[in-house]
């Protein structure tokens, strides 16, 4: 394993902290002088640290901001504000040959197997591209071994380096956007949806794939999907995500068994459980309404639009994720409460 | 077509990632293919494909070595054969000048193809070089360069190139070529510049871009990587289109007195030649005409078979 | 509008008055350059009045391609239906004209799709469009039809319906699409609703407020609903019954609750087991080995024999009949009384 800069490597350490990171897309109006009219507020105030070896589970619902702060990690947006420190450097503010470093150590895993893929390079091409660009992480003329390495860690045939993506099924393109993920040897890998556009029985196989190279590569991965089963399955922490901010966050147990935020309470009690017998008796929140627009959020608290135990003070005063005293895990809400089963 | 999707999948080793191959399908069975491949398995079916194929490849041949087809001299005119009917090798019979029509049409492929092959030539450098930097830069780049489109749109072609070409009063052959072929690029690169810079658009959205830019590439490689190829067979289809009216435009510049001169051998000059005479003989007029039509659609059709088999929408 | 006929067929082994939509045997196949492939091989299954039927499947499974027919609403070519039946009280569908089935279409059988944004037309206001059905098949006068578009609207819940008429599709979030979507198809009261993936695109809050609202409607409507999707979470909570399809075929077809208890067939089970679970901590993921078959090339003998752990030398060389397990479940399975005890296990 090429060694990355970071002299110790200690599990559980910090490896990437993230402080307060905000994402605001600007809306304009006219065409020749344009005029700001507003933002869209995608990210907005996000702030965890993420630890060698784990994984960070993100859920929230579409426009919550989740595939913002993961293009904003990538450096393929610019945040408005905030900062991230990755191997003690500041991920935003690195440029040129320090930005290459620094991403050689963060890669990402996208949703769509069938766009992610040049349609017009060889699998050869794709899993060797980092190679090209960074010369330095592989020795001269050791590029097809290491591509066919690549292919037989993911699970594919090393023999297929010159077939073209759509020669592939869905699941099997992943494996090949996860060996390109790989092959610079990263610490984080950033998994956008992963498995989202995959069918059932492939999913699973990509999963234990994933989990199987976090267990090989030491890796520390940031999840981010819509399914919180697929998420609590693989994650040891989650931060769960409502139009641009983290509301709670804790332990995959904390989560999941003692969440106190009510929009995580009802995410999870909304989740369709494929068992008839267990759904019979499970107490169902059923939110109203809809994910008010991100360009403009309710004040207080955001979620007290849809939120049944809103009362005047949500209205007014924002609540900070925090540690609560119902349960010892940060909630961003004035009533955090475990519910009763 | 999602359902299809797996079909064209191949079999996994790895036994230990807990995957096995497709069932029952040896790997053998499934060649590579690519789009290229799988235009290429469209148009091998399709016949219009090939009428426009052997038309251009016959004329290619006629403007590369034209005494394969003839044996006439075109230059070899006597007045008194004039308009007389066939003979020898002259199959279309003579002109007004007494010289063999068919020869002249032959050798006229010459002209007429250099200026269109030039032109789209030239046409494809300034629409990829434009359409690029407008397509992937964006913002003030975009808003000049399509302004520049615009206007360069705006302006009628045969008006242009008369006003241009009125200037050039050298009657030297090469010169005169070149000038036809430097106007009509000039003027004509505009729709093929707005088909690069909206392919380059939809292909700079594409995530397979945001993966290469998070690996560390810079502007050049994506672009010469992973822009332009997505780019480049739209534009190779325009351009083909786009040859076959610089032919035409050549002829009607020729014709009108303004584009190549005798004694340069041209079809727009032999049908203006033929035209003053059409009442005693038709033939110099027709023959020298219906070259130029069968060679415009020629490259026409073959631009529209290629585009359609490269379309995967049409699939 | 004349009500249609029932002629029940006399081989039909259905109950007096036959089943309200049966599909018998149908045969789909695709045909492409690259070949033939065999979308449906053999699929039946009925509908009575006022139940809910689940399709599940996988992408090209065939479930979606099943409704279709049943819609007439295929692409021929490169669709072409080799055989069969779609029995529309008793009639089939097949080989009526394409006048006769248009009547059935909307009327009768109604279909929502997954994508509710593409299925609308996005330069109308969602008011004209739920009443351009009722203008045009119902001969309604315009406000009489902006009358019951609102009414509707209101039936499937959308918020402030008789302001909401005059706004446009976008205007609208995915959820409240969908709802539109479900009142167009509403519009001429359907006795029977197509569900194709219609909570597929939203998000979980979103999809519980659909699925609750189509459960609802199906109650006081008294519709019947085929319910197509790949969500073995959803279906657990909304279907009578349950088909699971697997290369065109039905592999395993019995009442919801002793299908999730004990699956009968290995896909069925596999699938059960490869799907993460909410309420279970720590489990393992088994997986289905291999990939879905090529439709062109389906594997002889049972389809799933390459990819199923029971498999036998009898599975790759003979087709497996459905098996008949008692209270009307079915599996196509040569093991399929060996799956269902190692699952209740």
């Amino acid at each position: 394993m090429t060694a990355p800069a970071s002299p110790t490597k200690v599990r559980g350490e910090t490896i990437l902290s993230v402080d307060n990171l905000v994402k605001h897309f600007p809306i304009t109006q006219g065409v020749l002088f344009r005029k700001q009219t507003g933002a869209v507020k995608a990210v907005d105030g996000v702030s965890f640290e993420l630890r060698r070896g784990e994984t960070l589970g993100v859920v929230g619902e579409s426009g919550c901001g989740k595939s913002t702060l993961a293009r904003l990690l990538m450096r393929l947006e610019t945040p408005t504000a905030g900062r991230a420190r990755l191997e003690g450097r500041d991920l935003f503010k690195a440029s040129g040959s320090e930005l290459r470093r620094l991403r050689r150590n963060m890669q990402m895993v996208m949703q769509d197997p069938y766009t992610s893929l040049n349609p017009r390079m060889t699998v050869g091409d794709i899993i060797g591209e980092p190679f090209d660009i960074h010369p330095e992480a592989a020795p001269k003329g050791s590029k097809r071994r290491r591509v066919q390495e690549l292919l037989d860690v993911v699970g594919l045939n090393p023999e297929h380096v010159n077939r073209y993506p759509h020669q592939f099924s869905g699941g099997q393109r992943q494996r090949i956007g996860i060996a390109r993920a790989l092959a610079l040897r990263p610490e984080i890998i950033v998994c956008d949806e992963p498995v989202s556009a995959l069918d059932v029985s492939i999913q699973a196989q990509v999963i234990n794939l994933l989990e199987q190279l976090q267990d090989e590569f030491g890796l520390s991965y940031i999840f981010i999907a819509h399914d919180l089963s697929v998420v609590r399955h693989i994650s040891d922490r989650v931060a769960v995500m409502y139009l641009g901010k983290i509301v709670e966050i804790g332990t995959e147990q904390e989560i999941y068994e003692r969440a106190t935020h009510p929009y995580t309470q009802a995410l999870l009690s909304a989740v369709p459980v494929p068992d008839p017998e267990a759904r019979a008796d499970r107490n169902i929140i059923r939110l109203t309404g809809d994910v008010p627009s991100p360009a403009d959020p309710p004040s207080g608290c955001r979620f007290r639009t849809r939120c049944w135990k809103a009362q005047e003070v949500c209205a007014t005063q924002e609540p900070h994720a925090v540690l609560r005293a119902a349960d010892p895990h940060p909630s961003a809400c004035h009533f955090a409460e475990v519910r009763p089963a | 077509m999602s359902d299809f999707e797996t079909v064209a999948a191949t079999e996994n080793q790895a036994a230990r990632r807990g995957v096995s191959g497709e069932p029952g399908t040896p790997a053998a069975a499934q060649k590579p293919r690519s789009l290229a491949g799988d235009a290429w398995r469209d148009l091998r079916r399709n016949p219009i494909f090939w009428i426009s194929l052997t038309l251009v490849v016959l004329v290619a041949a006629m403007a590369a070595v034209p005494s394969l087809f003839t044996a006439n001299d075109p230059r070899d005119c006597v007045l008194s054969r004039q308009h007389a009917g066939p003979s020898g090798g002259a199959v279309f019979g003579y002109d007004f000048q007494g010289c063999d029509t068919y020869a002249r049409a032959v050798y006229g492929a010459r002209a007429s193809l250099l200026v269109g092959a030039l032109s789209a030539l030239l046409t494809g450098a300034i629409a990829l070089v434009v359409g690029m930097l407008a397509g992937y830069f964006g913002r003030w780049i975009d808003a000049v360069l399509s302004r520049v489109i615009d206007i360069v749109l705006g302006i009628p072609l045969l008006l242009a190139a008369i006003v241009l070409l009125k200037r050039v009063s050298t009657s030297s052959d090469n010169v005169r070529l070149f000038a036809v072929i430097f106007v009509l690029a000039v003027l004509g690169w505009t729709t093929a510049a707005r088909v690069v810079r909206s392919s380059v658009i939809t292909a700079k959205e594409q995530d397979y871009v945001a993966a290469a830019r998070m690996l560390g590439a810079g502007n050049g490689r994506i672009m010469w990587r992973h822009i332009l190829p997505n780019a480049l067979a739209p534009a190779i289809v325009v351009l083909t289109i786009a040859l076959g009216s610089f032919i035409a435009a050549e002829a009607t510049l020729s014709f009108l007195g303004i584009g190549l001169k005798a004694p340069t051998i041209s079809w727009g000059i032999d049908i203006d030649a033929g035209r003053v005479h059409m009442r005693e003989s038709a033939t110099p007029l027709v023959v020298p005409s219906a070259f130029l039509a069968l060679t415009v659609l020629a490259f026409i059709m073959l631009g529209d078979a290629i585009r359609d088999a490269f379309d995967p929408k049409l699939r | 509008m004349t009500q249609p006929t029932v002629v029940p067929t006399p081989a039909s082994p259905t109950p007096p008055g036959g089943h309200l939509l049966e599909v018998r045997d149908l045969h789909v196949e695709f045909r492409t350059r690259e070949g033939v492939a065999k979308v449906i091989n053999g699929v039946s299954y009925h509908l009575d009045p006022g139940e809910s039927l689940a399709v599940l499947g996988e992408s090209g499974s065939g479930k979606s391609v099943t409704a279709q027919a049943i819609m007439g609403i295929l692409d021929t070519p490169p669709a072409h239906v080799r055989s069969g039946q779609i029995l529309y009280r008793g009639r089939d569908l097949l080989t009526q004209s394409e006048e006769q089935r248009r009547q059935v279409r909307g009327k009768e059988i109604a279909m929502i799709f997954q994508d509710a944004l593409s299925a609308l037309n996005p330069v109308f206001p969602v008011g004209w469009q739920i009443g351009e059905t009722l203008r045009q098949r119902e001969g309604m006068s315009r406000a009489d039809a902006r009358r019951r578009a609102a009414e509707l609207m209101d039936l499937v819940k959308i918020p402030a319906a008789a302001k909401r008429l005059g706004d446009y599709p976008h205007q609208f979030s995915g959820g409240m699409r969908q709802r539109v979507m479900i009142a167009v198809a509403l519009a001429l009261n359907p006795k029977v609703l197509i569900a194709d993936e219609p909570t597929t695109a939203l998000d979980v809050t979103v999809q519980a407020q659909i699925m609750d609202l189509l459960a609802e409607l199906r109650r006081d409507l008294d519709m019947a609903m085929i319910l197509i999707t790949h969500d073995l979470g959803v279906v657990a909570g909304v279907a009578d019954r349950i088909a699971v399809m697997y290369a065109g075929r039905i592999v395993e077809h019995a009442d919801v609750r002793p299908l999730y208890r004990a699956p009968a067939h290995p896909y069925t089970k596999g699938l059960l087991e490869s799907i993460p679970r909410l309420d279970v901590r720590g489990q393992a993921l088994s997986t289905i080995k291999g990939l879905p078959p090529n439709l062109m090339r389906i594997p002889s003998g049972c389809p799933f024999h390459p990819r199923c752990p029971y498999a036998q030398q009898v599975c790759v060389d003979e087709v497996p009949h459905d098996l008949v397990l008692g209270d009307g479940r079915t599996s196509a399975c040569h093991f399929a009384q060996e799956v269902r005890d190692d699952s209740a296990r």
